[in-house]
Parts: structure tokens; sequence; C-alpha cells
């Protein structure tokens, strides 16, 4: 690990306009993927902040019905708060199904939506790849990519986002609330935090330098059967290669979000529109245009097969 | 290569020899001023198994390294150093989390509890006690994250946490053999000792309900 010096921050706002003007300086939340991918060497802060301490914490009811998430939440607290296993089942759900109990007493909200990619070439600094190094290159594409991303993939990348908690936010339709370096706030749409790769696999958000994540809203509950579907290599403890976060109405509409295909939690509302016709139709508009490899062409059938289970728990 | 391996050599020997761990940054970067060390560290203040403790450390001291080579409580283990194997589970204000994957400057004001603070031979925590007449391991290398993690496993299920298998979010969790299965997915033990561990949970379960 590089040798960074450490500071605890005070405000929100102090610490957006310290990260902005630092050379590179970071946030430090929960440190579950920071300090890994600091040890190899992929991430080198120089400085280091610390905003454990900001009493971002809560959980609170909002004026519109709905729930108001702190930054710092640990995904612990988070899945087992009374409301959000009430009201939004679904993340509960998805954010148990991932990690292990240490990993998530210590995770936090938003550092779970901003957690890098699981790609094996992007964490062996021996490889070319284009997220970690601009460029360079991507081992993965041609290589092993069998766990990695099937659309919204570029010719310069095709890795996945790996976090569980965030499908569910997709499809709960959360808003991520900021303050940016100048002290300002805004409200981002789940849709809009996370980019497609492009010819820039090293941009993930649509954050600027230094704007810091403060809470994530969520609308009033949606009525439905809330199902998280992880299919993964073993039973508990793994990435998804394939996961399904579904709200099924009685009518059989509703929405779906799935993750362990693409650069974000993918969504495609016009495919929800097919969800009365069964699981076949959902998936074959979710997955217009997928670009799989021959190793994670797999995907696409096991998106529909996943589907179509979600699709009979909702109605049993 | 060659000068790589004196080096980790080199380095052995002194965290063998005494609690230098900290001068270690300025060896492994020597082309850095001296005055680095020196912004690169930073004090913590926190209670480890009910004794105040207080350290300067380089920054980069995960809590597990803080423990071991500082503190000399060498029970906590390393396996993996990446949050993939749960040997360096400690209980930190209630809550198991993977020592090797947080800054020890991270935890000021933090009460820390190791497998060393839980019991001692004489005087063993029941889960301890537990791990022993059901032969919960072989090698014991990961046993005390073990104990760790299945002493805060009893308390998240008390505590009403759900987890992977608990079918009914809203209701009352039970300590079932699957439930302490998924829930100590995060501790992997080489030696294959899961069942003698789920047996030795279940003992401490049926005690305490
Ligand atoms: C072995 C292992 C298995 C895992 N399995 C899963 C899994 O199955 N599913 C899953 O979803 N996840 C999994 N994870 C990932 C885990 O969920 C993430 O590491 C965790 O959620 C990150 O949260 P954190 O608070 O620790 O983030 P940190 O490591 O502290 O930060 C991550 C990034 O977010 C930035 N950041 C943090 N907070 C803010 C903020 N408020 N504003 C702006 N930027 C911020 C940091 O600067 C950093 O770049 C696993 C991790 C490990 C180590
Ligand atoms: S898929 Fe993306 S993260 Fe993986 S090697 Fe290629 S560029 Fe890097
Ligand atoms: S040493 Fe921390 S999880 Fe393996
Ligand atoms: S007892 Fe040997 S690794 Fe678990």
């Amino acid at each position: 690990m590089r040798p960074f010096t450490y500071e605890r921050a005070t405000s929100a706002g102090d610490a957006a306009a310290r990260v902005a003007r630092t050379p590179g300086a970071k946030f430090i939340a929960g440190g579950t993927n920071l300090l890994d991918l600091m040890k190899i060497e992929v991430e080198t802060p120089a400085h280091l902040i610390d905003v454990n301490g900001l009493g971002l914490d809560r959980i609170e009811p909002t004026a519109e019905g709905g729930l108001r998430i702190g930054a710092l939440v640990r995904n612990t607290d988070l899945a087992a708060d009374k409301r959000v296993r009430r009201d939004y089942a679904l993340l509960s759900r998805a954010l148990v199904a991932g990690a292990s109990g240490q990993l998530r007493n210590k995770a936090t909200t938003a550092g779970n939506l901003l957690q890098r990619t699981r790609c094996p070439y992007f964490y062996d600094t021996n490889q070319p790849c284009n997220k970690r190094q601009p460029g360079s290159g991507c081992a993965a594409i041609g290589g092993y990519s069998r766990p990695l991303g099937v659309i919204g993939v570029s010719e310069a990348c095709i890795a996945t986002h790996p976090s569980d908690m965030a499908i569910a936010m997709r499809a709960l339709d959360a808003l991520v609330e900021t303050v940016r370096a100048d002290g300002s706030i805004r409200t981002i749409p789940i849709v809009d935090l996370h980019t497609l790769p492009g010819t820039t696999p090293h941009i993930e958000t649509t954050l600027g330098k230094g704007e810091f994540i403060t809470a994530v809203t969520l609308p009033r509950p949606i009525d439905g059967t809330h199902i998280y579907h992880k299919v993964r290599d073993r039973a508990s403890y793994a990435f998804a290669l394939v996961s399904v976060g579904a709200i099924v109405r009685k009518d059989g509409g509703g929405r779906i979000a799935i993750g362990g295909i693409a650069p974000k939690p993918w969504r495609v509302e016009a495919a929800e529109a097919e969800m009365p016709r069964g699981a076949k139709a959902v998936a074959s508009r979710l997955l217009a245009g997928a670009t799989p490899t021959r190793e994670n062409a797999f995907k696409l059938t096991l998106v529909e097969r996943t589907l179509d289970a979600v699709l009979a728990q909702a109605r049993a | 290569m060659s000068s790589l391996s004196d080096f980790e050599l080199s380095r052995r020997g002194m965290m063998v020899g005494t609690a230098i761990a900290t001068t270690i940054p300025s060896l492994a970067d020597a082309a850095s001023p001296a005055s680095i060390a020196e912004t690169h560290t930073a004090s913590v203040s926190f209670e480890v198994n009910g004794e105040p403790r207080q350290l300067e450390l380089d920054a980069r001291t995960t809590l597990l390294d803080a423990l071991r080579e500082h503190l000399h409580l060498t029970g906590t283990k390393k396996g993996c150093d990446h949050g993939q194997c749960g040997a360096c589970t400690v209980i930190v204000d209630g809550r198991r989390i993977n020592s090797c994957l947080t800054l020890a400057v991270m935890h000021e004001g933090a009460k820390v509890t190791t497998i060393e603070g839980l019991g001692a031979p004489g005087h063993l925590h029941p889960m301890q006690a537990a791990f022993v007449k059901h032969d919960g391991y072989q090698c014991g290398y990961c046993t005390p994250g073990q104990i760790c993690s299945a002493v805060a496993v009893l308390d998240e299920i008390k505590a009403g946490i759900p987890s992977h298998v608990t079918a009914d979010l809203m209701g009352a969790i039970e300590p079932t053999n699957m439930e302490m299965r998924e829930r100590m997915s995060g501790n992997i033990c080489r030696c294959g000792a899961y069942s003698n561990i789920a047996e030795a949970m279940a003992e401490v379960a049926g005690e305490r309900a």
C-alpha cells in the first residue's frame, strides 16, 4: 500500500471541498472496497478523508412517504430496518444476498453504490485494463470473461457493476443526494448515477470531483411481491452471475432490474410492459442488443430462466 | 527478485524481534523524505479487551496489524488480508468485522474485543468451551475468527437481523442450522470443520434460549 495522509472529516461540505482541492484525495467510508484495492495498488490515494464521523447514519421518513437513508448507514442496519423489511423487502433481500455478515457490518450505503468492478484483470496490475489504466487495452475481451458483462458493455470494457444493493435501488427508483465541492447540493436519479463504459471505462459515475453522497432517498413504497433472486457459483458469499430484482403486482405487471450482466443495474422500462406475457418476452426486450462473449453467452439463457423462476414465485 | 526476498527476509526478522512495524514504511519507501513518516502517521485511542490503548501508527496500519504487531494480540489471524476468509474477525462495538479491511486509525473511541478478550483457559467463553467440546476445528487457524463470528451471529439472530435464508422478513428469527450456516459463510475453514462448528453454535444457542 502506498503511504497516504489521513484526516477525519468535520462536515460533508468541507469533505467535498477538501477532496476536490487535495491532489489524490479520496473519501473512505467502510473501507471494504477501497482498502482492498489500495493493498494491491489499484487505488493509490495520497490522502484519505474519513467520513465515518459525520452522523450520516440515520434512516428517516420523508414528507413524501418514502425513506431517506444516510450515506453512512451500514448495509446490516439498512437490511434490518423495520420499515425497509416491511415496505422495501426487495432492498433487504438484495442486501443480505451480498458479501458476508462481517462485510455488511462495515459496508455503507454510498460505498456500496460506488464499489468498483470485480473483473479479475482489473485486480491484476500485470494485465492490460482500460478501466485501471486508460488506453492499455482490455485483457478480459478474449480472456476469461465468464463472470463479465453481456450488455451495455463496449469494445473498451466489458466489466459489470457488482452491487446487489444497487439492483434493488434501481428497481425502487432511488434518488442520490449529494453535496458538491462548491457547497451546492443536487439530487441524481439512480439511473443517471452510473455511466456506461463507451471509450472511457475509467469514468464510472456522473459525480463531479469531490462530489460527496450524503443520502439515498426511496420514493413511496410500491405495491407488489418483492423478490431478489441471485444466482451464483456457491450458495453464499459470492458475487452474482445473474440476479433479478423484481416487484410484481397482482395483475402481473411491475418492475425488474437485473444484476451481473452490465456495467450498471440493468433496467429497461419497455421490457416491464411484457411482464404479463412471461419471462421470454421480458428477456428478449431486456437483452436486445446484447453482445456476449463465447464464455458468458450462457447469461442470456440464465436471465430468462431466473426471470421465469421469479415470475412463478410471484404467482405462487 | 533476489533483492525483494532479501528485503522480505530482513523485514521478517525485524518484525519477529520487536514491535518495529511502524518504521517499515520508511524503509520500504527509501526515496521519500524523512518527514513523510511524520505526516503519514496518525494517533488513535481505543479500548481493546477492556483496556484503554493509545497508538501512534502509520496510517496504513490495518486494525488487524495494529492488534497483532503493535499490541501483540496474535490470537486474531491473518488469512487472506482481503476480506475473503474471516480469519481476522473481531468484534468492534458489538459488531463482527473483518479487521484486515479497516484502518486502525478509523476506530477512535471504539471498543474492540478479540478472541483473547472473550475468554482464556480457566475461564472460557461458552462458545470457546463449545468449540472444544464439539471439535470445532482441526488446525485451529480459522478458529479465533470463527468463534468471534459465532458469538456475534447469535447476537444478530437475537436482534432480529435477517439473513439470506430468513423466510419471513417480519417474523422472529430462530437459530436454525440453516441460519447459522448462512451467517457463518464469511468464515472459511480449510480443514472443513463446518458441521462441528454448527453443532457448537447450536449448543450455545440452545443454552441461551
Ligand atoms: C470478499 C468480498 C465479497 C463481497 N461480496 C459482495 C457481494 O456479493 N455483493 C455486493 O454487492 N458486494 C459485495 N462486496 C462488496 C461490498 O459490498 C463493498 O465493498 C462495500 O459495499 C463498499 O462499501 P464501503 O462503505 O466499505 O466503501 P469504501 O470502500 O469505503 O468506499 C468505496 C468507494 O466509494 C467512495 N465513497 C464512499 N463513501 C462515499 C460518499 N459518501 N460519497 C462519495 N464517495 C464515497 C470511496 O471514496 C471509494 O472510492 C464484497 C466485498 C468483499 C471484500
Ligand atoms: S473488462 Fe474492463 S475492467 Fe476488465 S480488463 Fe477489460 S477494461 Fe479492465
Ligand atoms: S484476513 Fe481478513 S478476511 Fe481474510
Ligand atoms: S480448523 Fe484449520 S482452517 Fe479451520
